[in-house]
């Protein structure tokens, strides 16, 4: 059935062996009864590793840090509070029905399994919809400031298309508010002497010993000292990997080195192709650009999104009369209109640019036209409700929004695939524990929007904190020394590595690479995959990878802040993730969430599912010739699969 | 468009700095100023000089990381907008642009335009915060909190730390940053228990890291890319005031 | 694990904090301000004629008398204002030392003064170097009579007519230079007082502005009124 066998091999299934069977509302329950508990007096003995300082590395550091645990917690900016889940603008999904408005914990976990395409586990869904309503308890007690109504109580919005309003916001910014909980939790911790906070420090190398991950190896990224940290546990809270796209919404920093590091010492890495892009961010304006900026998706609830009907029209947008606009989302999808699912709108502004109908530089654009609500509301209502995001357009493009329609494309915004974990959030490797967007997490293949922040937020206060007392309740375990083997051998590949790109005689700059490779992917791994074009590039991109280890050139010394050297370890991760992004994208022959394969659609063009082929998690194993795959069934008992419609 | 760039390179921390002059052609007016340094870098790189550092990580403005002085002003021109935000529409063809570090003794400089921040981190950690254990929540509807006393803790709370205020102020005062969360928290009511301790706390890791006194230049607030108003700091002598009292 | 509470600091610190220093700087210059009013009303006496003034400012000296000892209400006054002038002083050379070692390295552009006070800010300090050489030539002249031809001192009116003759031109010039210090010193003291105890809102912060500039103003008026008046003949 795969035409791709000649890039991987196949192995073992795999099954998640942590999760309990009986209803679905009782198994988080059940679970955190059959856990082992660490004694109290016992837990000072213990050591966790925490990297990420994120919503899901600050919250479990904080937690983990509260129980009495020792952690050490890492994160590569200059404080922890600059973690990439403060940009994140629209809010955060709970079940609380404050609106009375029919939902429950069930409908949660009902959208968000159905929202996935039927590529999540039902057990974990229902546990991140029951922990949902505690999460938003923490951050109102942490002083959170949520948007509230006149009585004083919690405001909720709809987001997302979703039929309730269960999003919980604070203005554009709630990802910043969320943080800044969990950071001032974290720094209360750090304060008491829990928690032991290392910035500026890049995680390079995870330790394996005798099969338990034991460790890590750190750069000190201002003295360029490199050091290994032993511990009883290593948690990765390290975030996405949409920058291998060169340009994307994430900040720059993000990366995928931590998690590929563990999976090259043998993590599995789950559905990588599964990546989201976001349809209302801000076109590129030149080769110049370095990253994408989202503009919330709120605006599609008063924005009318249309391009010229025919293709070189190049009139200003005010010019053009209504008989040569095509609204065509309105027309395509009457019942949904602007509205629509993030995936679908995102594809169909890259099919009539593809038609030559774009519109700013490059035809790639569509126009997201204010008009008709300023017209129907009045220019004050409109700057109430989106003001500050019209003021960032006209930061970032000199256009005033008011006057003449915004001008959007879609662009990569999160990766629902990562390492792979079970029910305790472990990843195969025992003692290696994964939280939030860095790993395969609960979204299947598309995420909700407002429910990454719930899945960061739970994994890090509520589930970790839980289920890894189970692991360590073992613990103590025997002290690894420096000179043990496998720890050596860590720190010799990391040394050998920056030696490498720091006497490499190259020629070429390593954001040039990087670009060309965001290129590819952008194009063959982007919104349509089809079989010819994964194919093209695998080949490509391994031919970038040769003569990026050929040419790259990185300058200035080991032993200093040297972001290009940062950068380059950074990219050359993400030329091996690439590729195996590229072969999973061509071994899964469906359409499915953000992946649409161009060889299953319907005959109008929708995404077409293939459940009897594909209900699975693809688990990759590393191996140096060939990846090798590993399934684990996907088994729906409360939520049965429909093809989604949208018409 | 052309720009010549006045730029502070400083191989490390306890190395000498100095204003160095390059000359940058073929920009964008479309760039953003971090864009046109990536520009300056690929070129610094390609002659084999080292590119010039500087620290950013959202480019879009929320993250506080990037943090640069042009042309004696933090984060540039543009009131309420960012290093990152800032474009070089701007800005005038030909012109001679200035850019520089931080400057405080709080804030040392780590490589070029980069400078450590980490003071702001301890502040934090002297009382910055709401002691709220995991898990101790109440239901979130049992504390209603007035829909004015929400949007004035937002506004506080929107500080994204990155210490242009101290950068712009004529003491190198961080009252501003501080003030921030201590209005924040105090308008909350869940802020209330601690809000002695946590301003008697604050300040003295204020003051201990070595920022100075506030003499309300205000320069601040006109600097401050989230447009944070004094009046946080009128709260926070207020809430100093009383919390001195109360603990002699 | 609970955390260790930073403890709170003693009321030495407490004082010595950088907002304490600035209270204490509030507090004391708002006394300062109250003086000046006072000082400025009285010298307006001067345009009654000799006898009027000199009778002003025996009042002084006999205030209570003989219920309370000679020179009694000008002691609690002098007191105060030593006691007020000592604490601003403190306060302002701590927080100056503060702020030299809070900027170690300094910008190579200038910046435009975008701030609340603009200007004044960058004259607070100079401005009162200036203020402080005035007032101790203000003491030897007028209160001590060091450097006035007058030495009678119950002779106030005299020493006031002879200190700005227009031949002692020099002195009236120094004597409006320092007005002006103290003019911009008021304009951003008086708003940066108020905005430290009362810390107003923004809505009063433009009134309170606008109302320390009409103190300045008034204060210097009233007081350069006075040399103005001796220097045209218009009191002799
Ligand atoms: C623009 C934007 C808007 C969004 N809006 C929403 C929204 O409205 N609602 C929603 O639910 N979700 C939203 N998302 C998604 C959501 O913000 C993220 O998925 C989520 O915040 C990820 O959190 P995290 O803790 O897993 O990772 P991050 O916040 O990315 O944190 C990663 C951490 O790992 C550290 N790290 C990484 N690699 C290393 C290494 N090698 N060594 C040391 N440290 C390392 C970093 O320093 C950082 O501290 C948005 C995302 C974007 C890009
Ligand atoms: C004797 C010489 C004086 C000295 C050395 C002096 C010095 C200072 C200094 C350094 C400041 C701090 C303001 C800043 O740096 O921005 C200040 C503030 C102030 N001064 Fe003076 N000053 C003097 C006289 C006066 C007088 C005569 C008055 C009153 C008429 C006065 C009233 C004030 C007020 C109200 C403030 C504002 C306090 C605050 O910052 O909250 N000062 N002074
Ligand atoms: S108060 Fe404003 S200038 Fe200061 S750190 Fe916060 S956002 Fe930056
Ligand atoms: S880079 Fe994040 S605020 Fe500028």
């Amino acid at each position: 059935m795969n035409q791709a066998s000649e890039f991987f091999t196949v192995g073992e299934a795999v099954a998640d062996a942590k999760a309990p069977a009986g209803p679905i509302a009782e198994r988080w329950e059940q679970r955190r009864f059959s856990g082992r508990l660490v004694n109290p007096s016992n837990r000072r003995k213990l050591r966790v590793i925490v990297v990420g300082t994120g919503l899901a590395g600050a919250s479990a550091a904080a937690t983990l840090g509260e129980l009495g645990y020792r952690v050490s917690n890492y994160c590569f900016q200059d404080s922890p509070r600059r973690a990439h889940s403060i940009a994140a603008q629209g809010g955060i999904n709970a079940a609380k029905n404050y609106r009375n408005d029919g939902d429950s914990v069930h409908r949660l976990f009902y959208d968000t399994v159905k929202g996935g395409d039927f590529r999540s586990r039902e057990s974990n869904v229902h546990r991140l919809a029951e922990v949902s309503t505690e999460i938003i308890d923490q951050c109102v007690a942490q002083g959170v400031p949520f948007a509230r109504e006149y009585g004083g109580l919690l405001d909720n919005r709809s987001f997302g298309g979703a039929q309730v309003s269960r999003t919980f916001y604070a203005r554009g910014q709630t990802g910043q508010q969320l943080l800044l909980g969990a950071y001032q939790a974290l720094e209360r911790q750090v304060g008491a002497g829990a928690v032991e906070l290392h910035t500026r420090h890049e995680m390079l190398e995870l330790v394996v010993v005798e099969g338990k991950a034991r460790g890590i190896v750190v750069r000190d990224m201002v003295t360029g000292d490199i050091s290994t940290e032993m511990a009883d546990a290593v948690v990765l809270a390290t975030g996405g990997y949409g920058n291998v796209f060169f340009l994307s919404t994430n900040a720059k920093g993000c990366n995928v080195t931590a998690s590929w590091r563990a999976h090259r010492q043998g993590a599995y890495f789950a559905n990588p192709c599964y990546t989201q892009i976001h349809p209302t961010c801000i076109p590129q304006s030149g080769e110049h650009q370095s990253k994408l900026t989202l503009m919330s998706e709120s605006l599609r609830n008063d924005g009318r999104v249309w391009v010229p009907k025919e293709r070189g029209d190049d009139r200003e947008p005010a010019d053009i009369p209504e008989a040569d606009r095509d609204y065509y989302l309105e027309r395509r999808y009457p019942a949904f209109g602007n509205l629509v699912p993030r995936d679908i709108a995102s594809r169909a502004a890259k099919a009539v640019c593809d038609e030559g109908r774009g519109v700013g530089p490059g035809g790639l654009g569509v126009y997201l036209d204010f008009a008709d609500a300023i017209g129907r509301l009045g220019e004050p209502a409109v700057k109430a409700k989106y003001g500050n995001l019209f003021d960032m357009y006209e930061r970032i493009t000199g256009e005033n929004p008011y006057e003449r329609p915004m001008r959007i494309y879609p662009a990569v915004h999160y990766t629902m695939g990562g390492l792979w974990v079970d029910y305790d959030l472990s990843s195969n490797i025992p003692g290696l524990f994964v939280t939030g967007e860095a790993n395969f997490s609960d979204h299947g293949a598309n995420r909700l929007g407002a429910s990454a922040l719930m899945q960061g937020l739970s994994d890090g206060y509520f589930v970790l904190p839980n289920t890894i007392s189970d692991y360590l309740a073992d613990g103590p375990f025997e002290p690894v020394p420096d000179t043990h083997e496998e720890v050596v051998a860590a720190r010799k590949a990391v040394d050998e590595r920056i030696a490498f790109f720091l006497g490499n005689d190259g020629d070429r700059t390593v954001d040039s690479f990087h670009r060309e490779l965001g290129k590819i992917m952008w194009e063959y791994c982007g919104m349509e995959r089809s079989e010819e074009g994964l194919t093209k590039a695998i080949g490509l991109v391994r031919d970038l990878k040769d003569e990026f280890w050929k040419r790259v050139k990185v300058t200035g010394k080991a032993e200093e802040l040297n972001q290009q050297l940062e950068k380059a370890g950074r990219v050359a991760d993400f030329f091996e993730l690439a590729e195996l992004m590229c072969i999973d994208a061509l071994h899964r022959t469906e359409s499915c969430g953000g992946h649409f394969r161009a060889e299953s659609q319907t005959d109008d063009g929708e995404a077409k599912r293939d459940d009897e082929n594909f209900s699975y998690v693809a688990a990759w194993e590393y191996a140096t010739e060939a990846p090798v795959l590993h399934r684990e069934a996907l088994e729906f008992e409360y939520v049965k699969p429909t093809q989604r419609s949208y018409k | 468009m052309k720009f010549s760039l006045r730029i502070w390179r400083q191989p490390s921390a306890d190395a000498e700095g100095r204003m160095v002059t390059y000359v940058l052609d073929d920009i964008s007016e479309d760039a953003s100023f971090l864009e046109m340094l990536d520009v300056l870098n690929e070129q610094l790189i390609a002659e084999g000089e080292d590119p010039v550092a500087f620290d950013h990580d959202c480019r879009e403005g929320i993250c506080g990381a990037c943090s640069l002085v042009i042309d004696g002003q933090p984060h540039g021109p543009q009131a309420a907008t960012t290093t990152c935000q800032l474009h070089m529409r701007k800005f005038k063809d030909g012109d001679l642009i200035d850019i520089e570090p931080w400057r405080a003794g709080a804030f040392p400089v780590v490589r070029d335009l980069v400078v450590d921040r980490t003071a702001f981190d301890r502040i934090i950690q002297a009382g910055g915060y709401i002691s709220a254990p995991t898990g101790t929540a109440p239901e979130a509807h049992s504390v209603p909190v007035p829909k004015q006393d929400a949007d004035a803790a937002f506004t506080a709370a929107a500080c994204i730390g990155c210490g242009a205020c101290v950068a712009a102020c004529p003491n190198g005062s961080g009252m501003l940053f501080m003030a921030a969360k201590v209005a924040h928290l105090g308008l909350m009511p869940q802020g209330q228990p601690e809000r002695h301790t946590r301003v008697l706390g604050m300040v003295a890791e204020h003051d201990a890291s070595g920022f100075g006194g506030c003499t309300n230049a205000g320069e601040c607030s006109a600097a401050c890319p989230k447009e944070i108003g004094l009046d946080v700091i009128g709260q926070l002598n207020r809430d100093f005031r009383k919390a001195a009292v109360r603990a002699a | 694990m609970q955390p260790r509470k930073a403890a709170p600091p003693k009321p030495q610190s407490r004082l010595r904090s950088s907002i304490g220093l600035k209270i204490v700087m509030a507090v004391s210059g708002i006394l300062l301000v109250g003086f000046i009013i006072a000082h400025m009303a009285g010298n307006l006496h001067v345009f009654e004629g000799r006898e009027e003034m000199n009778a002003y400012a025996h009042g002084l000296r006999t205030f209570g008398e003989p219920l309370l000892p000679h020179e009694s209400l000008l002691w609690v006054m002098r007191i105060g204002l030593i006691a007020a002038v000592a604490a601003h002083i403190w306060s302002a050379i701590v927080l100056t030392h503060r702020a030299i070692h809070a900027r170690p390295v300094r910008y190579a552009s200038k910046k435009p003064a975008k701030g609340e006070s603009r200007h004044a800010v960058a004259t607070m300090r100079w401005g009162a170097v200036v203020i402080v050489l005035f007032v101790i030539w203000h003491l030897l002249d007028l209160t001590w009579r060091t450097v006035n031809p007058v030495k009678d001192v119950p002779d106030a009116y005299g020493a006031v007519v002879a200190t700005f003759d227009p031949s002692r031109w020099p002195v009236t010039v120094f004597y409006l230079l320092a007005l002006v210090a103290l003019g911009f010193h008021l304009r951003h003291g008086v708003w940066s007082a108020v905005q430290t105890i009362a810390g107003p809102n923004t809505a009063w912060r433009g009134r309170t502005q606008a109302i320390a500039l009409g103190l300045a103003v008034i204060v210097v008026a009233g007081f350069a009124i006075v040399p103005l008046a001796v220097t045209f003949g218009l009191v002799s």
